[in-house]
């Protein structure tokens, strides 16, 4: 008896380790979203000071843009080659156009946007929040009877969550001028054919606004994850730099899967 | 203070590229007329056999796109297929005598309705039906009826 005790203690421990991690994640899950209650109750303190969101989308919005266009000149003209590659076997080069923009305008532009504005701006969100709380400044802001939430939190919001469907649209412009360039310019596919199908086939609504959609609701995500991974810091430099992967990791993985979801709501037909 | 307007201006810029890509986007790569055709009457045709057309095939008249197809279902007495035309308002004057084709783009191409317009006075309105129409071309029914000739030339041929 005393054996069997033994045995059936060890698959306990293992049940017992699995409920503490999923305490843990639901822990989170819901501080996660009472915090974001509380960021979005300091929106009406953010639109008396439009200064700071402004600032926010400057370091969130614009020192993305260079990495934003680049990526987007180069997955267009990537499309491009690849697409007439296999295009032109069939003799349907002239689809090209079609093949480039509805990749980039459904899928690529928000996706491939949102991953790299994880990285580049959110990761550095994460950072400077984890830092103001490990420095205290955050507790110092308290004191002085000013919500860091409304103060620090919300603008970066607010700014992360404009800036990103702005991005995501110049990823997939810059993609199809990309597209258009190694298309027309390099590989001689007809420079109507290009424009004609493409404007043929890509549709407003349900193309180009649910791409917009997308990349809004990735904008929410990533920025929430930053944010929050941010404020959720352990105040150690340790702390900072796994906050900062988390970030990175959580985000990207959040953007994936919601981008499935989104897809599988948007194009069933 | 010129480290705040500097910011601003750049923002500003920020802001006004990214509307710009937008605005290229739905005005350069995607189809703009598709909100306006929205706002047009509706007349029905009615097939057989409606191939591979789709809801949002364009419908030509002379090879000029003037509406889409914006409804396809099955008539549940007669089995044929129904599609819903949506015309152009700017073209009211499809005479009634009108005729629906569905033809092919290509070989390989999408499916689309050209209509062939008639001589008659009187104008389809908002409902009406267009009474002549011939059924799309299936290619696998003609290759079929082809070899099927064939093989019979032939067996005749060694009679």
């Amino acid at each position: 008896m005393v054996k069997l005790g033994q045995l059936s203690r060890i698959p306990l421990e293992v049940l017992q380790t699995l409920g503490r991690y999923g305490l843990d994640f639901f822990e989170r899950l819901g501080r996660g979203h009472v915090f974001m209650i509380y960021v979005l109750m300091g929106f009406k303190d953010v639109l008396q000071r439009w200064q700071l969101v402004v600032i926010q989308i400057f370091s969130v919005g614009v020192l993305s843009f260079v990495i934003i266009v680049i990526s987007g000149l180069f997955v267009g003209m990537v499309l491009g080659l690849q697409g007439y590659n296999t295009l032109v076997d069939f003799g349907a080069e002239e689809s090209l156009g079609v093949l480039v923009a509805l990749s980039l305008v459904r899928e690529l532009g928000p996706v491939v946007a949102a991953l790299l504005f994880a990285g580049r701006a959110g990761s550095a969100l994460t950072a400077e929040i984890g830092l103001m709380k490990t420095t205290e400044q955050l507790s110092a802001m308290e004191m002085m009877a000013v919500d860091p939430l409304h103060r620090i939190v919300a603008p970066r919001f607010l700014a992360g969550t404009i800036s990103m469907p702005l991005l995501a649209a110049m990823f997939s412009a810059v993609g199809v001028l990309g597209g258009y360039f190694v298309g027309v310019g390099l590989l001689g596919v007809d420079d109507g054919a290009f424009w004609s199908q493409m404007q043929d086939t890509v549709d407003l609504r349900d193309d180009i606004f649910n791409g917009i959609i997308k990349s809004f609701v990735f904008g929410i995500a990533v920025t929430w994850i930053a944010v929050f991974e941010g404020y959720d810091t352990v105040p150690t430099s340790e702390g900072i730099s796994r906050a900062t992967t988390r970030t990175v990791v959580n985000s990207s993985l959040a953007v994936l899967g919601l981008d499935f979801i989104l897809t599988a709501l948007m194009f069933n037909k | 203070m010129l480290q705040s307007k500097f910011i601003e201006t750049v923002v500003g810029i920020f802001i006004a590229i990214g509307l710009a890509a937008l605005l290229m986007l739905s005005m350069k790569v995607s189809n703009l007329s598709s909100l306006t055709s929205e706002d047009g009457y509706v007349i029905k045709a009615r097939f057989l056999n409606i191939g591979g057309l789709k809801v949002r095939s364009p419908v030509k008249m002379a090879g000029v796109v003037i509406g889409r197809v914006s409804n396809i279902y099955i008539d549940e007495k007669s089995y044929d297929a129904v599609a819903e035309l949506t015309i152009d308002e700017d073209f009211n004057n499809i005479p009634g005598d009108t005729s629906a084709n569905i033809y092919t783009a290509g070989l390989l191409g999408e499916q689309y309705i050209s209509l062939a317009p008639g001589g008659e006075e009187t104008y389809l309105k908002e409902g009406d039906e267009i009474k002549i129409t011939s059924d799309a071309v299936v290619l696998e029914q003609i290759i079929g009826q082809f070899l099927y000739s064939k093989a019979e030339g032939n067996s005749e041929g060694d009679l």
